[in-house]
């Protein structure tokens, strides 16, 4: 940074196309569905930007509401699930011998070099009720001459969840091993020679030294979950519509792109809101480490 | 087993992606040519032309014809609605055809250019959604029906009551997930006009669906040929020309139009507003209306042709086949989907929003 102050110039430099791309791509665009979110359909293509707040009104229907709680709920079981299934991913790796560690962490970030489409269609051949799943378990009953129904694995709000959580986990591990990295293996040796239990020690050492990886993988769990749009459209039954369902329908089929767009900010202000608890936590931990 | 449900694309479920890739990499002439150059921008669905469709154009005109991929007619629309980025011959649907009319995003043809609108079947020499045929002419034409396991189904399902009002097939059905299309058969089944515009009616069908919701596996976002492939289901609402692909996969398969009637849909040739080659547009039209070229077509895409000239040339095993060309019985019973406006779809819409998430 000092540096940086010294020569201003390398400093605009090096800040102008970052500036740019996120001003481009980014606020442009944004801006734009901002202002189409106060317009009024006139006609099949016209849309007139009234400043109406109609479409918010509409958007805070019970009946979009009820969506919105839906999408929150979802992702937020994917988030506990996530994190009860990443926290002892973390720790595994992080404990796991020296030369063991790259190649768990490339396991781990592997699934990204597979496009997210072909990922779920794969779910899908391992949990239909002529799958994977549905074979080996056959298989099991038929060896012990058990009677076999074949269980509804897909097609559910279980499926929507085993989905996002499949493809989210990463984004829980990686920052979760970020921070247990970086944690002094001596403080649960200590509390051990303490007298404290492996659970204790667990419960009372390991996992505030991880909150601020916690903290970040919920965020980075949480939102795009909340937002998802593939996955329950592919692996949910009749009750899985997510609030992104309902948008991308808008924009589509119902050719509505002014409440489209009000329902997309209203999901932008739920983000905006989840953020704005990280960045309270994130100062209560700063308030603890001054102390 | 296949690891994906079906390896091959239907025509209404290409990825995406490509069709925008295809569409992008084409930055196309915007201004009027002076005189037409020897080019021809045709944007079509996906596998929805026969093998030498287009070089045997070029042989005979001397056009080369470039063709781009759409994936269904919300993308057609939405490209084409903030302007003609140099289109010429484009294939929307019926409602669609009436929706661009409305928004003038369609050129008048001239018939005079197209002789081989001779070849038609009489039937299709004019339709409710573009009075006078002045804007399209009829490319191919289909149903939605039931697709069906033939071991697993009490006979012919040949009742929408099956899929939309019996807990006989509990589970294993799935209808589609295209609101107009699935709402209009549920007013069919209820007695009313598959376009039905009373706020009335339509809530009594969204009654009739969110009861029946605990019976239905899935809305299948156009995937239900393959959910009756891998035994998922066992009845399914489809296009008729997806469940053709997979009868030839599996004889265990069939398909009927229910006696209450369905939706018949038809593709059209059209020649969008400000299209940079009008006069090829008309020629390449008049191209595919022909007898031998609309029998070549057919051939590949087996949906059914409105081209009698066409119809003529191909085999008993295309030309009898019922799940191609249904009975008149039945198909007098079947109605096409009509654009109504905006209120009424968003009626539709919220209705279909609330039955996802009863």
């Amino acid at each position: 940074m000092a540096r940086q102050r010294k020569h201003p110039l390398v400093f605009w430099v090096s800040a102008l196309p970052p500036s740019l791309w996120l001003f481009g791509f980014f606020l442009a665009p944004l801006a734009i569905v901002w202002v189409l979110s106060f317009g009024e359909k006139r006609g099949l293509i016209d849309v007139e930007i009234t400043w109406t707040l109609a479409n918010y009104v509409r958007a805070l229907d019970p009946l979009y509401l009820g969506v919105v709680a839906k999408s929150l709920w979802i992702s937020g079981v994917t988030t506990v699930l996530c994190l009860m299934i990443g926290l002892p991913v973390a720790l595994g790796i992080v404990f796991a011998p020296g030369r063991w560690k790259p190649i768990l962490l490339f396991l781990v970030i592997l699934p990204f070099w597979t496009n997210l489409l072909i990922r779920t269609y794969a779910l899908i051949a391992v949990l239909r009720t002529r799958g994977y799943v549905n074979f080996t378990l056959e298989w099991g009953a038929d060896t012990l001459g058990l009677p076999f129904e074949p269980l509804a694995l897909l097609y559910n709000n279980a499926a929507v969840v085993i989905g996002l959580v499949y493809v989210h986990l990463p984004f829980m591990v990686l920052p979760l091993y970020a921070a247990l990295d970086r944690m002094d293996k001596l403080l649960i040796e200590a509390a051990l020679d303490l007298g404290a239990s492996q659970l204790r020690a667990f419960v009372t050492i390991v996992v505030p030294l991880a909150v601020p990886g916690i903290i970040s993988g919920v965020i980075l769990v949480f939102i795009p979950a909340l937002g998802s749009y593939l996955i329950p459209d592919l692996l949910g039954g009749t009750d899985s519509q997510m609030i992104a369902n309902v948008i991308e329908r808008q924009f589509k089929r119902a050719n509505d792109w002014p409440f489209g767009a009000a329902l997309s900010f209203l999901l932008m202000y739920l983000t905006f809101g989840a953020l704005a608890i990280r960045s309270v936590l994130a100062k209560g931990d700063g308030g603890l480490e001054a102390k | 087993m296949p690891l994906f449900p079906n390896g091959r694309l239907s025509r209404r479920r290409f990825l995406a992606g490509t069709g925008a890739v295809a569409a992008g990499i084409s930055i196309l002439p915007r201004q009027g040519w002076a005189a037409e150059g020897a080019k021809l921008n045709f944007y079509n669905w996906d596998t929805y032309i026969g093998e030498t469709t287009l070089e045997d154009f070029k042989a005979a005109s001397g056009v080369d014809v470039k063709m781009d991929l759409f994936a269904d007619n919300d993308e057609l629309f939405a490209k084409l609605k903030e302007g003609n980025p140099g289109y010429d011959v484009i294939v929307p649907s019926n409602d669609f055809v009436e929706r661009m009319i409305k928004a003038n995003m369609l050129m008048p043809l001239d018939h005079k250019m197209i002789p081989n609108k001779a070849n038609l079947q009489s039937a299709f020499l004019d339709a409710a959604f573009d009075p006078g045929r002045k804007f399209s002419m009829p490319y191919m034409w289909g149903t939605i029906g039931i697709g069906y396991r033939i071991s697993k189904t009490d006979g012919v399902p040949d009742s929408w009551k099956w899929l939309l009002d019996s807990d006989r097939y509990k589970g294993k059905c799935a209808l589609l997930s295209e609101t107009t299309s699935v709402l209009g058969i549920v007013f069919k089944y209820m007695g009313h006009g598959l376009n039905a515009s009373d706020p009335k009616i339509i809530k009594a069908a969204e009654e009739l669906l969110i009861r029946q919701k605990p019976n239905i596996k899935l809305f299948a976002p156009d995937n239900g040929q393959d959910l009756l492939l891998s035994g998922e289901v066992d009845l399914t609402m489809e296009w008729n020309g997806d469940i053709l692909q997979v009868m030839e996969e599996d004889n265990d398969l069939s398909y009927v139009v229910p006696k209450e009637g369905s939706v018949v849909w038809q593709d059209t040739l059209a020649i969008a507003s400000g299209a940079p080659h009008p006069e090829n547009a008309h020629k390449f039209i008049d191209f595919l209306l022909g007898a031998e070229v609309g029998a070549g077509v057919a051939k590949v895409i087996q949906y059914a042709t409105p081209n009698a000239a066409a119809k003529a040339l191909m085999p008993d095993s295309y030309s009898k086949n019922p799940a191609i060309y249904p009975s008149d019985e039945t198909l007098a019973a079947c109605e096409a989907l009509v654009y109504q406006g905006s209120d009424v779809v968003r009626l539709y819409n919220d209705a279909w929003t609330r039955i996802q998430s009863a």
